[in-house]
Parts: C-alpha cells; structure tokens; sequence
C-alpha cells in the first residue's frame, strides 16, 4: 500500500512539475490583487516569447523551456513563498516583477546561487556586479531613468534647468523612493528645486498633492507610480490643468492601462521607456504564426503589443539570448543556474542581434560583463496620442548622466558588501 | 493667502469625505439591521462597477471561459446600453446577488454568533473578487455614465472674484456630494415611512421581537442586501469614474472603516459625519503636518483620528450606547 502511494505521489510529481530535462524559468506573476491588470499584461508577453521558442525552434539549442507560473499578487510575502517553493525544480533565473520581492530574494539567490533578472526595476546598485555576483537589471534601472528624464527636461529647456521646480510624485514605497537620491544629486548639479510627494499605496486618493503642486506650480512633474495610483495621478493631473507635456512618467507608469481610463485628457502625457511597442516588429510574424493563431497564446492573447506585454516579452528575449550564450560557454545545452549567470556575463545583444531576432531597434545594445550587470542605462522618451489610442516614441535612446550615476552605484554596493560581509569581485 | 490654501484644503477635504461616507453607508445598513460587518463591501462595490461597465459595453459574463471550454472567441453581443438602463440593469444583479447570499450564507448561519457571520462575508470577499474577474476580465476598465470631472470653472471664477484666489473643487465631488445627499435622504425617508423601512428597523432592534409579529427575517435580510448593493453600485460609479474600474476599488474599504469607528456602525448620518470629519481631518493634517514628518499622512491619520474619537466615545458619534448588564 505504501509503495502504491509513494507511487501514485511521484507520478502526480512528475506530472505536475517540469520535465527534468527543460529549461525551467519559472514565472513569478501577478495576475490577482490591486496589480493584476498589469502583472496580467506583463506575464502574458513573458510566457509567449517562450511559447514562440518552444513552438518554433524546439526550444533554446534543442532544449524546451517551461515557465511555472506562480501567483505572488504582488505581495513580498506570497513572492518569497513562491521562490520557495519552485526553486526546487531546476529554476535557473526569477524575474518577479516587484522590487520589493527583489529586495528580498537578493540574499536568497545569493546563497542559492541562482540568478535574479530584475528589468527596469529592483535594486539600482545591483548594477555593480562585483558586489551582487547573482542580480542582473540591464538594460536600465531607476537611476538611468531619472537621469535620462533629467536629461530630457534639459534638451527642452536649452541645457539649463537653473530655478525650475520639479516635483516627485512617488509611490510610498521600496520602489517609489529609489529614485530620489539621484534627482537630489541632480537638482544640485543643475540647480532645480525638487519637492517630493510622496503617496500612500495604492493611491486612490491623492488630492492634498495634487492641490499642492496646483499652489506650487512646478515646472515639471515626474512620477514614480504603479497601479491605480498612475491612472488617477494623471486623472488628477488634468483636473488641475496641468501641462501634460510637462508630466513624464518612469516606464512602470507609461502603459495604455494608465491613460486610457483618463480618456482625451491624458493627450501629451510622457514617459520613459527601454523598449519599443506595438506590433510593428517582424517577431509578430512569427507569433502570429505559431502562438496567436494555433491559439497557444497567454490568457488567449488580448493584450498582444501592448506596452507592458513587450516589456514581459522583452524579458524573455534577454534570458532567452543569456541561455544561449551559456550554452555555447559551457558546451552543454541543458546548462545550470550558475552557468546561466556566466551567460548573462558574458551576454552582448548587439542592435544586429536584435534585428535578427525580429525586433530591429527595439531597445539599446545590452552588453554584460563581470563587474557592469546594468548595461548602458539607455531608453528614451514616448508620448500619449489620446486620438490614435498609442505611445508615439519621441526621443532616441539617451544615455543616462553617469558622472553622477556611477558614484551613487559605488557607494551604495559598498555599503551593502560592508554590511552583508562580501567581498568585492572581478 | 495661507488662509485660503487651507480653506481650499478644508473644502476638499469635506468633498473627499462624501466620497469616504458613499462606501460607509453601505456597511451601516447590513451592520444596524442584521449585526453583521460586511467584510465584502468593498468588493461589491468593485463587482457592481465591473458588472455595470460590463452591462454598458455589450460584453459577455464568462466569455474567458465560453471560449476555452467550446473553442469559439467571443467577446462582446455587439451592443452597447445606454448608462442609466444600465445602471437599473445592474441594480436588480445585485438584487439577485442578495438573494443568492441570502439563501446560499445567511440562511445557514441564523442564531450563530456575529463573528461566524463576519467570517462568512469574509469567505463572500473573496469568492466575489474572483467571480468579478471570471466574469469580466481583471483588466481596467473606463466607467462613462456621464458625470463631468475636472475643475468647476464656476467655482473657480466666483471665488477668484470674491477672494482673490480661484479655488479648487471638482465637479466630479460636487456630484458625489449632491448624490450622497438625495441618497441619504431617500435611505432614511424609505426607513421612516415605509412599511418595510419600519419593518427593517424593528429588526434592527430585536430579531425576536420582529419575527414574533411576523415580520420575515429573510425578506429583510434580503431587502437589505440589496440596498446595501445599490449603495455599493452608487460607490462604486463614483469611485470608478474616478480612476477606472479596477481591483483597488475594493480597497476603498479601508477608507470607510475609519469613518465607521468615528460615526458609529449603526447611524446612517454618522457615516455621513463621521466621513466629513475624516476627510476634512486628515487633509489638514497633511496640508500642516505632513511637510514636517515627510508626507502621506492620509491613510494613518485617518486611524489615528479615529482612535482618538474612540477613545472618548468607544459607540462613535452617533453610535448607539452599548449597555451590558449582567
């Protein structure tokens, strides 16, 4: 009787849980809670571009690769259980779409010695890879953003922000306060006032900031935020007749789920991104093709092209090229976790890779190396067409002002090496 | 000038509290008329939105599900309704989410103490969030029926005239002000001189009493219910108006329960009091205090004021006065 069950368990295992020779990536997703309708977005572009490989290609180098999706809503606790319990199953590399659920497994991976894929968000020094030997956020992170929307203000202002007003409109949280060392920094480089407001999530309920920058009257807002708190920031923003050419959003607070509830006043409104969007990219070809019409794609496909499906599908790009490039390192094609952190060492995704990929100048040359986990920081400026219903890039990719950037990722990393008794490698 | 900033912040303030008072009401009417904490107000505030934009723009309840269960792709009957049929529309599913809880929940808990009926609506919360999503998708959806937001340019003007400076109000909480108004007056005209108004009140006082001269306890259960989800759609209107038809709206929650503990869980003008302390409260607080200790004072604060409120009078404002003898 007790070899029947331990039989009928291990079937259920095995059924349940990947084949033991796949590539096992698995997707710590929100699709539930105040962030589901981004997360869903996200997940879906993420889960599709493996789908792609899978039916295309037969995988990566003969290799099928399976992402387990598990529910975190968003939730650092419900993230550290998911991490828990996947990791067991050959996980080579997490992208858990929080930064705070990064914050936490920063340590974990370290001692796991699986790598953590943070794109646009997490740790900013993590870019130091001397110090976070297992944490990747290229091709940009908090601080390139705000130094590029910094940048940006300074194109349209003749190179001299001198006496203008900034406000941060931010998320109260690990995530929304990432930013404002940098913006400090530069409001004493360039001489701008910044105020910070900070917003309690999820940020329903913003009015007494919202009648502050009315009496204020900043030149510039820049916002950190996600969730409701995007929509009715911008919502709020037009109330007050503030200019939405001069609202720029970071990249988690530039999807169509934060304009299209605000309608024809959230016309102008800009923000940052690191990667192309819409579906004018030969990979939809391909996805149409093996994933969309055989019906295989995520939740059927309703969001295909958006803003936030790109960024999970871009995602998948990055550590699908990082498995590639461990591949060949290693000479194996069913790799490790630890061979997988060489490949994204060693991961160069030229703009010549990218076309060939499918998705020609969809974001800036990543190159990885022992000691730079960040890339070039680069990504550019897009504005909301309201009419059209689509996010019209403005800018090239700009580079992040690094003469400030580098110092601040320096003495950040040290700190935590000091604190957490690393030693600096590379 | 300073002066009137805080004027501005204060009126504001008050306009926000409507907003906070239209979720609180409807956790006083379940609470006063059958003792029960309705946990899941919230969420049927963000059901009845979803199931209104829903209903508005022709789309199909469970379509996710039709489509993988029988291999067709349908999204929407190819229709749209008008917002007010739509809202009437809407109001009888809630109806019918009434009775639905009363035969399936309610019904099975009668005599059991408030705490297994506050678990219960806890276990409704969560069923309800996912039946919402199921049905409807869990993305953000726009909510149009019409209302105007945006700065009132009338008050803006008139003001400037009057003061030298144009204040800020938006048309958008003028309205929820004005809706608030005509539903509060309605809810206590229909429990005043309406038989089943009375009929909902004398079991408010005592269940036994009521059903010893034959008032049916499902009947109210029900009618309040559904009250309860009309005033949980009228929420949800304004709320989704606001900042799109989203997860968050249930969280709006968490800004009545404030209210709750200053004006009382049994008093329909408590919620409305109770609501206008909280909102006025925590937006000075922010406007005076909030620049001294870094900020988004708001969702503390209005605890803080609350407890303080407690303290004094642990019934709320106009709470009724809780007598144990023993």
């Amino acid at each position: 009787m007790k070899l029947k069950l331990a039989t009928v368990a291990f079937g259920a295992l095995m059924a349940a849980g990947p084949a033991m020779a796949d590539l096992v990536v698995p997707n710590l997703s929100y699709r539930t809670g105040p962030y589901g309708a981004n997360g869903t977005q996200y997940a879906d572009g993420f889960n599709d571009y493996f789908t792609l490989l899978n039916e295309r290609d037969g995988g990566i180098g003969g290799e099928k690769v399976q992402t387990p999706e598990c529910e975190t809503a968003y939730n650092t606790e419900k993230g550290v259980e998911c991490y828990e319990s996947t990791k067991g199953s050959g996980a080579l590399v997490y992208n858990p779409l929080s930064t705070g659920i990064t914050y936490q497994l920063i340590p974990k991976v370290s001692a796991d010695k699986i790598p953590l894929y943070t794109p646009g968000y997490g740790r900013t020094s993590a870019k130091n890879g001397k110090v976070f030997e297992w944490v990747f956020n290229a091709p940009a992170n908090y601080w390139d953003g705000a130094s590029v929307a910094v940048k940006y203000l300074l194109d349209q202002n003749g190179g001299d922000l001198n006496g203008k007003k900034i406000a941060l409109v931010y998320h109260n949280s690990a995530y929304g306060k990432e930013p404002i060392r940098t913006l400090q920094e530069l409001s004493k480089k360039h001489g701008f006032t910044l105020t910070e407001l900070p917003i309690d999530p999820p940020g329903q309920e913003q009015k007494s900031q919202w009648l502050q920058i009315r009496r204020d009257k900043p030149d510039y807002v820049i916002m950190w935020g996600w969730g409701v708190m995007n929509q009715t920031a911008i919502q709020e923003a037009a109330n007050i007749r503030f200019p939405m050419e001069n609202f720029i959003g970071i990249w988690w607070s530039g999807s169509e789920v934060d304009v299209k509830p605000v309608g024809e006043a959230a016309n102008g409104y800009k923000a940052l991104t690191f990667h192309g969007v819409g579906m004018d990219y030969p990979i939809y070809d391909d996805m149409k093709k093996f994933v969309i019409e055989p019906g295989k794609a995520s939740q059927g496909g309703p969001h295909v092209g958006s803003v936030l499906y790109s960024r999970g599908m871009y995602a998948a790009v990055v550590i699908a090229e990082a498995i590639k490039k461990a591949q060949e390192l290693s000479g194996t094609s069913a790799i490790t976790a630890a061979q997988l952190r060489d490949g994204f060492e060693a991961l160069d995704i030229t703009p010549a890779r990218l076309a060939e990929l499918g998705l020609p100048d969809f974001g800036p040359e990543i190159k990885m190396t022992c000691d730079n986990h960040g890339g070039s920081g680069m990504s550019r400026v897009q504005q909301w067409d309201a009419a059209a219903g689509k996010w019209n890039l403005i800018t090239d990719f700009t580079e992040p002002d690094q003469e400030i950037l580098t110092p601040l990722i320096t003495e950040d990393s040290e700190a935590f090496a000091k604190e957490a008794g690393i030693t600096p490698r590379c | 000038m300073e002066f009137l900033y805080a004027s501005e912040v204060l009126v504001n303030g008050l306009m926000a509290g409507v907003m906070y008072s239209l979720v609180a009401l409807g956790f006083v009417l379940i609470y006063k008329a059958s003792g029960v904490f309705n946990y899941a107000q919230g969420v049927m505030a963000l059901f009845a939105a979803m199931t209104l934009v829903g209903i508005m723009e022709g789309r199909v309840p469970f379509a996710h599900m039709i489509n993988a269960a029988f291999g067709v792709h349908v999204e929407n009957f190819g229709w749209t309704v008008p917002g007010l049929l739509a809202i009437l529309l809407t109001a009888l599913v809630m109806v019918g989410l009434a009775i639905a809880i009363e035969k399936l929940v309610l019904k099975h808990l009668v005599g059991q103490e408030p705490i297994i009926l506050f678990m219960a609506t806890i276990g409704l919360a969560w069923f309800l969030e996912g039946l919402g999503d199921v049905m409807w998708g869990a993305d953000v959806k726009v909510l149009d029926v019409g209302l105007p937001q945006g700065i009132s340019e009338t008050v803006e003007t008139v003001t400037n005239n009057w003061l030298g400076y144009g204040f800020f109000i938006d048309r958008l909480d003028i309205w929820a002000a004005v809706i608030a108004a005509v539903l509060v007056a309605a809810l206590v005209g229909f429990s005043q001189y309406t038989k089943q108004g009375r009929a909902m009140r004398a079991v408010a006082d005592d269940h036994q009493a009521a059903l010893s001269v034959g008032i049916s306890l499902q009947f109210i259960w029900i009618m309040v219910w559904s009250i309860a989800g009309f005033v949980a759609l009228v929420a949800g209107i304004m709320w989704g108006t606001k900042s799109g038809v989203q997860f968050s709206l249930s969280l709006i929650a968490l800004k009545a329960l404030p209210v709750l503990m200053l004006g009382g869980f049994t008093s329909i003008p408590g919620a409305i009091v109770g609501g206008l302390i909280i909102g006025m409260g925590e937006k000075l607080f922010e406007y005076f205090v909030g620049p001294m200790v870094g900020g988004a004072t708001e969702n503390w604060f209005a605890y803080v004021l609350a407890l303080i409120f407690l303290v004094f009078r642990p019934q709320g404002l106009f709470g009724e006065r809780i007598i144990e003898r023993v």
